[in-house]
C-alpha cells in the first residue's frame, strides 16, 4: 500500500514542482528523493510497517512476491533516472520536464497495482494507469512525425488490446460461480472450466500477450520503441515490461493454476514464437535502437517461459529476469542515448575513444546475451531449469538455447563495432557522475552474475513460505 | 587450497594485469605470473596423490546446491601441468612478438589460463560451466583485436559454435541437476545419475553433451571454424587454442560425458567413432592439400584429436591410458609447432610453404629442433608421441564394446601414414632444397627460441623414453573412468 499511494502522491507533486521552478536539476533531485522514498517506503511494507492501514477488501494482496517486484522495479527506475533523467529535458525544447517525471511516478503507480492485484479489475486498473501516461510519453516529441505516429499506433493498440482484455474480464465474471473478479474465486478447485471460462483466458492472455509484445501481437513493438524519444523507450521496454510480466505471472499462477494444462500449449506456441521472431528479426537490423526493441521482444520470450512452467523456479527467476534484464538493458539505453549516430557504424571506434563506456556497453550486451559471470546468465538458466523441473516441454528449452546463441549475433555486432572496427564514433558530452554510475550499474550486474544469492536468498524463503 | 591458488594465480595476475600500461612490465609480469602458476602446479605434483591440499571445496550458491568445488585428481594434475607449462613456453616463444596496448593482451591471455584451469579443477558441474565460458570469452576477444585480416569474421564464427555447444550443454547440466535426489551439482551426484536414468534419456543426452564436447575438440563435421580460427588468430592464441583448449573437449568427455552417461556413450559409441575416424581422414588428407603452415597444423591437429576421442569409446585401459598421455604430448608437441612457424613467419613474413625453401641452410638450429617435433608429430618410436599413439591404437584394436575394432584400427592407422607424408613433405619444402630470393637473408634462431624448443624436445624425448611417472599419475583415475563406464553394471 504504502508504494501505491506514495507513487500516487508524488507524483502530484511531481506535477506541481513545475509550477514553482523552472530549474531542471531541482525537478530531477525531487523526482530521485521520491524513488527514494518509495523504496524505503516499500521495504517498509516488506518488513511489516504499513503507513497507510487502508482496507482493501482484499481487492489487493500485498504478498512478499509483489513487494519484492516492487523493489526490483522501483530501482531499477531510480537508476534509469540517475542514468538518463538529465536526457528527459533534451527530448524537445517546450516538453515541461516535471510533467514528464510524473507521468512515470504515475506509470510507477500503476505497476505497483499490477504486482499486487488480487482482483481481476485492480489488474485491470493498473494496466490502464501504466499506458495512458505511456501513451503521452511515447508523443512526448511533439515536433517529431515519428514520435507522433509511434504514440498514435501505441495508442490505438493498446486500446484495442484493452477491449481484449475487458471482455476476458467479462467473460470470466461469468465463469465464475458466486460472480466475482477476485482470483481467489477464480482460483484454483474453485471453477469448473467450461467454455466460457476457457475463451476468457485465452482473452486475458492474448491481451497481457500484447503488453508484454509477446509474437504474434508485437507488430505495435518495434516502431513504437523506434519512435518513442530513446529515454522513454529504456523505461517502457525494462520497467514496465517487467511490471506486466510479474502481474502476467501472478494472474497465471494464483488463478489459472488449475487449468494449467489446457493453457500450457498455447503458452509454449506463444514462447516459441515470439523468441524465434525477435531474435531473427534482430539480426536485420540496421538501428541499435530498433535491434534493441527487438531484441526486447527476444527477451519476454525467455521471460515467457516462467509463465510456461509456474513454479517455484520460475517465480524465483522472473524477479531476477527483470532485474538483471532491466539493469542491461537500461545500461545500453542511457549509452545509447549519447551516441549522436544509432546505426551500428555509429559505434564503430568507440573503445578507442571513450574506453570505459565501452567495457560496460560490453558488459551489459553480454548480460543481455546471457554469458556467465553476468546476472543475465542466471536470470537465462532459471528460466530454463524452470521448465526442465516440469519435464515437459524439452524440446522448447532447446528451441530456447538455439535462439540465446542467435541472439549473440547480434549483441555481438555492437561489441565488434566498438572493439574491432575503425571509426570516429561521435558521443554527446559525458559527465564523469554518468560514467561513474555506469560502472557500478556494470559491477551490479557482475555481483547478481557471481553471487545471485544476493538477491535470491531474499527470494529462497519467499518459496517456502509459499 | 593448490587448486584455488591456481585458478587465483592468473586470475587475478589477469586482472592486475590490465593496469600495467606498459609494454615491457606487462610482458615480464605475465610471465612471472605463469611461472608462478607453473610452480604451483608442480607443488601439487609433490605432495601425493592423498593431500588434503589437493580440493578445495566452499559454499557459493546454497539455494541452487552448487558449490565451489575443484580437486586435482590424476587427469587433472597431468592438464593443469599441460597448461602451467604451455602459458610461460608461449610468452618466452613470441617474447619478440609485437602487440598494440600489449597490456591487454597479456592480461587477456593469463584470464584464459584462469578459465582453462578452472575447467580442469571445477568438481561441480555449474562451475565447470561457468569456467568453459571463462575460457572462451578472452580468447574471443584475443583473437578479433590482435588477429589477421579476417579475424572478426574467423572468430565469431568460433564464437557462435562454441556457444551453440555450451548453450546445448547447459540444458544437458539442467536436466541431470533437476534428477539427481540431492538437486546438487557435484560431481559425485552427477556419478550417481547413471543408474537411475533410463536407456531413451540417456541417448538424446549424450548428444547435448557430445555436441559440445565435439565442436570444441573439434569433430567433423563440426570443424569448419577451425582452420580458421587458428590461421587468423595470433600466434600466441593459436597456441593457446590448440595445445590447451581443445583438450578441454576431450576432457570434457572423459569427466564429465562417458561416466555420467555410460548407457548412452555405449548406445552411440560406434557413431560417434565413425565421426571421429572420419574427423581422422578428412583433415590428414585436406592438410595434404594446404600451401598454409597454419592451416596445415590446424587440420594435423583435428586428426590426432580425433584418434584421441576414439579411444575413449573403446573404453580399455590402455586406449584411456593413451588419451591421457596424448592430450599432454600433443599439447607439447603442437606448440613446438607453433613456435616454429611463428620464428618462420616474423623472420619471412609468409607462411606460404611454395614461397620457403632451404631453410636449413641458414637456420641449422631451427631445422634440427623442428625435425625432432615434427617427428614426435608423426609418432615415431622414441618419441613422446609413440608412446601416447601406441597406446590409443591397442587400446582401440582391444575394444570389447565395439564389433568393429579391427575396422577402426586399420582405417585410423592410416591417418598415421597420412599424417607421415604431409609433416615430412613440408619440412622437405620449407627446409631442404634450394634456398630463393626470400630464405637467403635468413638467420638463425635466437636463445629465447632455442631454449623453449630445447625444452620442449626435452619433454619429448624424456617422455618418450620413460612414460611410467605419467603412467602412473594418471592409473587411477582411469580405473574410476573405466569402472564408471562400464554399461553391464549398471
Amino acid at each position: 500500500m504504502n508504494a501505491i499511494i506514495i507513487s500516487a502522491v508524488w507524483g502530484i507533486i511531481m506535477m506541481f514542482s513545475g509550477v514553482f521552478t523552472s530549474k531542471g536539476s531541482v525537478v530531477r533531485n525531487t523526482a530521485v528523493l521520491g524513488l527514494v522514498l518509495l523504496l524505503v517506503g516499500n521495504y517498509l511494507d516488506l518488513i511489516g510497517y504499513h503507513f497507510f492501514p487502508v482496507d482493501v477488501h482484499k481487492m489487493l494482496f500485498f504478498d512478499e512476491f509483489g513487494l519484492l517486484a516492487n523493489t526490483v522495479i522501483f530501482g531499477s527506475t531510480l537508476i534509469f533516472v540517475l542514468l538518463s533523467g538529465r536526457d528527459i529535458e533534451n527530448i524537445a525544447p517546450r516538453m515541461p520536464v516535471a510533467e514528464c517525471f510524473a507521468l512515470v511516478f504515475f506509470v510507477l503507480c500503476g505497476v505497483s497495482l499490477v504486482t499486487t492485484f488480487n482482483t481481476l479489475l485492480m489488474l485491470f486498473l493498473g494496466i490502464e494507469i501504466i499506458s495512458i501516461p505511456l501513451y503521452i510519453l511515447t508523443g512526448s516529441d511533439k515536433r517529431n512525425l515519428k514520435s507522433n505516429e509511434a504514440s498514435l499506433k501505441y495508442f490505438l493498440m493498446g486500446c484495442f488490446s484493452t477491449g481484449l482484455m475487458l471482455l476476458g474480464i467479462a467473460l470470466l465474471y461469468g465463469a465464475s460461480p458466486t460472480g466475482s473478479f477476485s482470483i481467489d474465486e477464480l482460483g484454483i478447485g474453485r471453477v469448473n472450466l467450461s467454455a466460457l471460462y476457457m475463451a476468457g483466458l485465452l482473452l486475458l492472455l492474448v491481451a497481457m500477450g500484447f503488453k508484454v509484445s509477446a509474437a504474434p501481437f508485437h507488430f505495435w513493438t518495434p516502431d513504437v520503441y523506434d519512435g518513442a524519444p530513446t529515454v522513454f523507450t529504456s523505461f517502457m521496454a525494462t520497467i514496465v515490461k517487467a511490471g506486466i510480466f510479474i502481474g502476467f505471472i501472478r494472474l497465471f499462477n494464483e488463478t489459472f493454476g488449475d487449468s494449467q494444462s489446457k493453457w500450457q500449449l498455447f503458452v509454449a506456441i506463444i514462447t516459441a514464437t515470439t523468441l524465434f521472431i525477435g531474435n531473427i528479426t534482430a539480426v536485420f537490423q540496421q538501428s541499435v535502437k530498433r535491434m534493441l526493441a527487438y531484441s526486447s521482444i527476444a527477451q519476454a520470450g525467455f521471460m515467457l517461459l516462467a509463465l510456461l512452467s509456474i513454479n517455484g523456479l520460475a517465480r524465483d527467476g522472473i524477479l531476477l529476469y527483470a532485474a538483471a534484464y532491466s539493469l542491461a538493458t537500461i545500461g545500453v539505453f542511457a549509452i545509447l542515448i549519447k551516441m549522436k549516430d544509432y546505426t551500428f557504424e555509429g559505434f564503430n571506434g568507440l573503445a578507442k575513444h571513450h574506453p570505459l563506456l565501452a567495457a560496460t556497453c560490453t558488459i551489459f550486451l553480454l548480460s543481455l546475451a546471457g554469458i556467465p559471470l553476468t546476472a543475465g546468465f542466471f536470470a537465462k538458466y532459471y528460466m530454463l531449469a524452470s521448465v526442465v523441473e516440469t519435464g515437459h516441454y524439452l524440446w522448447l528449452v532447446i528451441f530456447a538455447v538455439l535462439c540465446a546463441a542467435v541472439s549473440v549475433y547480434y549483441y555481438f555486432r555492437v561489441i565488434q563495432a566498438m572493439y574491432f572496427k575503425d571509426g570516429d564514433a561521435q558521443t554527446m558530452e559525458l559527465r564523469p557522475a554518468f560514467k561513474g554510475l555506469l560502472v557500478v550499474v556494470a559491477a551490479l550486474i557482475i555481483l547478481l552474475g557471481v553471487f545471485p544469492q544476493l538477491l535470491l536468498d531474499k527470494l529462497n524463503t519467499l518459496i517456502y513460505t509459499w | 587450497m593448490i587448486p584455488v591458488l591456481l585458478i587465483a594465480i592468473p586470475l587475478v595476475g589477469g586482472l592486475a594485469g590490465f593496469f600495467i600500461k606498459n609494454d615491457k612490465s606487462a610482458r615480464s609480469w605475465s610471465l612471472l605470473v605463469s611461472l608462478a602458476a607453473l610452480a604451483v602446479s608442480l607443488w601439487g605434483l609433490s605432495v601425493g596423490a592423498k593431500s588434503p591440499l589437493l580440493n578445495a571445496d566452499a559454499e557459493w550458491l546454497p539455494a541452487l546446491g552448487s558449490r565451489f568445488a575443484v580437486g586435482l585428481d590424476g587427469m587433472g594434475q597431468i592438464l593443469c601441468l599441460l597448461t602451467a607449462i604451455a602459458f610461460p613456453v608461449i610468452f618466452i616463444a613470441t617474447w619478440r612478438d609485437e602487440y598494440s596496448k600489449s597490456w591487454n593482451f597479456y592480461a587477456l591471455m593469463l584470464l584464459s589460463q584462469a578459465g582453462l584451469l578452472g575447467v580442469f579443477l571445477a568438481m561441480d558441474a555449474l562451475l565447470f560451466y561457468f569456467f568453459w565460458e571463462l575460457a572462451l570469452i578472452p580468447v574471443y576477444f584475443l583473437c578479433s583485436q590482435w588477429g589477421g585480416e579476417k579475424r572478426i569474421q574467423a572468430t565469431f564464427k568460433f564464437f557462435i559454435y562454441t556457444f551453440v555447444g555450451s548453450l546445448l550443454m547447459l540444458v544437458g547440466i539442467i536436466w541431470l541437476y533437476a534428477h539427481t535426489p540431492d538437486h546438487s551439482f557435484s560431481l559425485k551426484s552427477f556419478y550417481a545419475l547413471r543408474s537411475s536414468i533410463n536407456g531413451t534419456d540417456q541417448v538424446w543426452l549424450f548428444w547435448l553433451f557430445f555436441i559440445a564436447f565435439a565442436i570444441k575438440m573439434p569433430i567433423w563435421p563440426l570443424h569448419t571454424w577451425q582452420p580458421d580460427t587458428y590461421e587468423q588468430s595470433p600466434t600466441a592464441t593459436t597456441m593457446v587454442l590448440s595445445g590447451v583448449m581443445v583438450k578441454m573437449g576431450v576432457f570434457g568427455v572423459i569427466r564429465w560425458l562417458a561416466p555420467v552417461l555410460p548407457l548412452g556413450t555405449w548406445a552411440w559409441g560406434d557413431t560417434a567413432s565413425g565421426f571421429c575416424i572420419a574427423s581422422m581422414i578428412y583433415a590428414s588428407l585436406v592438410a595434404m592439400q594446404q600451401d598454409d603452415l597454419k592451416r596445415l597444423i590446424a587440420y594435423s591437429s583435428i586428426a590426432h584429436i580425433g584418434l584421441m576421442a576414439l579411444a575413449i569409446f573403446a573404453t580399455t585401459t590402455t586406449g584411456m591410458q593413451g588419451v591421457m598421455i596424448q592430450m599432454f604430448n600433443h599439447g607439447i608437441n603442437i606448440i613446438g609447432m607453433w613456435i616454429v612457424v611463428d620464428l618462420i613467419e616474423r623472420q619471412m613474413g609468409t607462411r606460404k610453404i611454395s614461397e620457403l625453401g632451404g631453410l636449413a641452410q641458414k637456420a641449422p638450429a631451427l631445422a634440427i629442433l623442428l625435425v625432432i617435433v615434427a617427428l614426435a608429430n608423426v609418432a615415431l618410436p622414441l618419441t613422446n608421441a609413440f608412446v601416447g599413439e601406441f597406446l590409443l591404437f591397442s587400446g582401440v584394436y582391444s575394444s570389447k564394446v565395439t564389433e568393429y575394432n579391427v575396422v577402426f584400427t586399420v582405417v585410423a592407422a592410416l591417418s598415421i601414414i597420412l599424417s607421415a607424408i604431409y609433416t615430412l613433405n613440408m619440412i622437405q619444402k620449407v627446409f631442404f632444397g634450394n634456398t630463393n630470393a626470400l630464405t637467403e637473408k635468413a638467420k638463425d634462431i635466437k636463445l629465447n627460441e632455442k631454449v623453449v624448443l630445447a625444452a620442449i624436445v626435452v619433454l619429448i624425448v624424456v617422455i618418450g623414453v620413460y612414460p611410467k611417472p605419467v603412467l602412473n599419475l594418471t592409473k587411477e583415475t582411469v580405473d574410476m573412468i573405466l569402472t564408471k563406464m562400464d554399461y553391464k553394471k549398471i
